[in-house]
């Protein structure tokens, strides 16, 4: 497909949409149709609306259409021997940037290297009233005004119709190394939770099956420098484990069962919730498979000062992410309000309320 | 002239009940209004814009913040909050008709917790006393404005300082987890989590940077970083500051990112060398400071790596730090560049431009010859790393027009950065200093979406009013300003 700049045409697609009031469906390649909630609505189909802006790896900063697949940004970065530091999950094959950050997702590395939101710079958006604005900017710093572009960061597309990012990117490491051993799960939460206090080049760890898999990132000596210190078996072939980590292809995600995605504090004990675990992000964030009610995993992981969202869910009409406080929830509400006033953008995709 | 006396015995009756019902929430000694006390709280580090407030408030728990802003907002009356007042844009410029609402008080370390990587402090502390409370784990809090001395956390927030470090490690809004904050209505609401994600919007994001805006920062949560191994600083020469430019980015382009990687032109490493002794070659046209951290034989290899780009870049001289101590010094020299510029110059003006790296020559030609057809030096600090510009003007506000002068060459500068891709503030915040050049770096859009982002906290317009967002009215004032050359508009405001 030709790269192409449709911000005209999807801004009079909105335009229509709030003369006619009806609710837009925003949509990349529909590859995280399955995160949140049922949104009803005509198509606002991103897909067409892609291609590579601007990218300078002296600068270390890319500008993307939203509609851009992820794996042409990638490849791109690669032949420059850079990256996205947030490791994003695809979940499709061709996932776009725009879907990406609207869901704002994150991968293995987030605990290391920031999350999809650490790494926006600014974006351009077309807003609720049909106006086309223009946020942060190509700069590392920058706080003049609000930090828009950062709440645009997994708000699911509800406050505005993502056109234009611009990421922070950084070089690949010159080096990496996996390095796993078998222990309780205990011990794990406690590794994984030392390390953060350790000058160890980590930039992955992860917990499943009675093994605990940490990933090394650096320069060569270093890397080689730190195996020595964990000790463990250096994992063969690593990339595919990772990769299947990031994009739920280990068989842990197979289960028909609700999967939820449970966020503690990094050195929080085992939790008293049946079902299976798979610890990610170096015990920060928990992926649970399990059949207790959604009340129960929500009071337990309350009570262990977490919150949780249901990943793949049942029910996609009932709430899915964790219940915000009625005072939070008023601030949603009027922001929500101010960037889409007649609540034509993925209405409740989020939340029921938004 | 009924009517306007009326509103003056409206305001005194206002003033009235508000100085009681404060000093019924509050022991007398946390409440001042004789002008003698209100003086230390009349201005921030930029020190041109000077203001009185009504009364000052020294809350020292939550309870009492919200208790104030209960009253204020039932009573109408304006709120600006402060920390340590070591701000560069006026952002903590007391309204005189309202409330300054220091959090000087709010100076506990509530818990430092290396097993989760954190640490929960409330928004008087200092940022330094962050990293050496945390110490004793083997970590601290990276972020490092030059003004970590004296700086604090609740400030840093609000301004989403930066520093020396950022390249690699970020602002503020990429080290924080959780606030907790009071809003106009005396709402006490917590923001993010100390989890790595927060459910619903990202609002710390927002709250990051709002310059005291949006609510009152009651208490920080941080995120903790264990200490590199090693820390290591190179010191390379130049004789010309382009090319110093382009070593900055084929450091990059080698795949290394420095902890630190700062730049300075031939004043600035003059009078910071005259000042700290630093031992920077005084004949140099630019040097280029690139610390590298992390593991020990990665900083080697690194430093290895590094000596040979600059070498290759033209440098004429390349020093590694020999120990610590002299690593300190290197650092000391940049770290006080600001004074050491005070020192050579009766009044200086310190800009805080970002600009995409690859337009640096462009820019730095421009301040140059724009510096000698104004006849104000300018000395150039700079971020290189991340593109931020720290041009600083040199004036002498007893000569008739030099303000004036400076001023406009300011103005300039940043309408340079708004050009070349760049943004008015990288770190220094809007406040009141820059409220103009908003206009120049957002269209109206943009401008009327801040003030609804505001509403949504603030419906009131309570919280540090006139500050960081222009109203639309006054930046189509400041467009008929470019017509009616040199007539100033606003003629009431403070200005310097």
């Amino acid at each position: 497909m030709a790269d192409m700049d449709r911000s005209a045409a999807l801004q009079q697609q909105v335009h229509n949409a709030i003369n006619a009031g009806t609710a837009l469906n925003i949509r990349g390649s529909n590859s995280k149709h399955f995160l949140g909630r049922v949104a009803d609505g005509e198509v606002l189909s991103l897909s067409e609306h892609r291609g590579m802006i601007e990218y300078d790896p002296r600068e270390l900063v890319l500008t993307a259409r939203a509609g851009t697949p992820l794996a042409e940004i990638e490849s791109a970065l690669a032949e420059a021997s850079q990256m996205l530091t947030f490791e994003p999950p695809h979940f499709g094959e061709y996932a776009t940037l725009g879907g990406t950050i609207a869901c704002g997702l994150s991968g293995p590395r987030r605990p290391y290297a920031g999350a999809a939101r650490d790494a926006v710079l600014g974006c351009k958006l077309i807003n609720g009233k049909g106006e086309l604005l223009s946020f942060g900017g190509q700069v590392m710093k920058n706080v003049a005004g609000y930090d828009v572009s950062r709440l645009m960061v997994g708000a699911y597309g509800t406050l505005g119709v993502l056109l234009e990012i611009s990421l922070k990117v950084l070089p690949r490491p010159a080096s990496s190394l996996t390095v796993i051993h078998e222990c309780p799960q205990t011990e794990a939460i406690n590794q994984m939770s030392h390390l953060l206090s350790q000058p160890v080049p980590v930039d992955a760890a992860c917990y499943h099956s009675g093994h605990c898999t940490i990933r090394l990132a650096g320069s060569e000596q270093a890397v080689r420098h730190a195996q020595k210190q964990l000790g463990g078996e250096a994992l063969e072939k690593s990339a595919p484990f990772w990769l299947a980590l990031r994009e739920h292809q280990l068989s842990f995600f197979k289960s028909s069962k609700p999967l939820y995605r449970v966020l503690v504090k990094p050195a929080t004990p085992s939790l008293p919730i049946a079902g299976s675990w798979l610890l990610d992000w170096g015990g920060a964030q928990r992926w649970l498979v399990s059949d207790e009610p959604v009340a129960v995993i929500r009071d337990s992981v309350a009570a262990a000062g977490g919150h949780v969202s249901q990943f793949r869910a049942s029910a996609q009409d009932e709430e899915v992410f964790q219940p915000l406080s009625a005072a939070l929830l008023t601030i949603h509400q009027r922001l929500k309000n101010s960037f889409d006033p007649h609540r034509i953008f993925n209405p409740g995709r989020m939340y029921s309320g938004l | 002239m009924t009517a306007v006396k009326t509103a003056i015995n409206l305001h005194a009756h206002a003033q009235e009940a508000l100085l009681k019902g404060l000093l019924s929430l509050l022991p007398a000694s946390l409440v001042l209004t004789d002008p003698e006390d209100l003086r230390p709280f009349e201005c921030d580090g930029l020190s041109v814009y000077r203001r009185l407030p009504l009364v000052v408030v020294l809350p020292e728990t939550i309870a009492q913040v919200q208790a104030v802003m209960r009253l204020c907002h039932k009573l109408q009356v304006p709120v600006v909050a402060r920390g340590a007042g070591t701000g560069l844009s006026g952002g903590a410029l007391p309204s005189s008709d309202g409330v300054l609402l220091s959090l000087a008080k709010f100076k506990s370390i509530l818990n430092i917790d290396p097993q989760n990587a954190q640490a929960t402090v409330q928004p008087g502390v200092r940022n330094l006393a962050i990293s050496e409370a945390a110490a004793v784990h083997g970590m601290y809090y990276a972020p490092d404005p030059s003004s970590q001395i004296a700086c604090t956390i609740g400030g840093n927030v609000a301004e989403n300082s930066g520093g020396v470090h950022c390249l690699k490690y970020g602002l503020t809004v990429h080290n924080i987890l959780m606030l907790k904050v009071v809003t106009m209505e005396g709402e006490l609401l917590t923001i993010g989590a100390e989890t790595l994600d927060a459910p619903g919007y990202d609002l710390l994001a927002l709250m990051t940077g709002s310059e005291g805006m949006l609510g009152i920062i009651v208490e920080v949560t941080v995120k903790l970083l264990a200490r590199p191994e090693r820390a290591q600083v190179v010191l390379a020469a130049f004789d010309d500051v382009v090319k110093a430019g382009e070593a900055v980015g084929a450091i990059i382009a080698a795949g290394i990112i420095p902890a630190g990687l700062e730049m300075m032109d031939k004043l600035a490493i003059q009078a910071a060398e005259d000042f700290a002794h630093a031992g920077y070659p005084r004949d140099a046209e630019a040097i280029l400071l690139c610390e590298l951290d992390g593991t020990n034989a990665e900083v080697s290899e690194y430093i290895m790596a590094v000596r040979k780009v600059l070498t290759q870049s033209g440098a004429t001289e390349v020093r590694t730090a020999v120990d610590e101590a002299e690593r300190q010094l290197f650092w000391k020299g940049r770290k006080s560049a600001f004074p050491a510029v005070g020192r050579i110059s009766p009044d200086y003006y310190c800009m805080d431009g970002t600009i995409p790296r690859h337009h640096l020559p462009r820019v730095l030609r421009q301040i140059s010859q724009w510096s000698v057809e104004y006849g104000l030096p300018v000395a150039n600090v700079f971020h290189a790393g991340d593109g931020n510009l720290h041009p600083l003007i040199l004036f002498d506000a007893n000569k008739p027009g030099e303000l004036a002068r400076t001023e406009e060459f300011g103005r300039r500068i940043l309408q340079l950065c708004v050009e070349v891709g760049g943004t008015i503030t990288g770190e220094h915040g809007v406040g009141m200093e820059k409220i103009d050049q908003m206009c120049i770096q957002f269209q109206s859009g943009e401008l009327s979406q801040f003030h609804e982002v505001k509403a949504a906290f603030d419906p009131s317009g309570l919280l540090n009013p006139g500050k960081a967002v222009p109203t639309l009215h006054r930046c189509a004032e400041l467009g008929a300003m470019h017509v009616h050359h040199g007539q100033l508009p606003h003629p009431e405001l403070d200005r310097f």
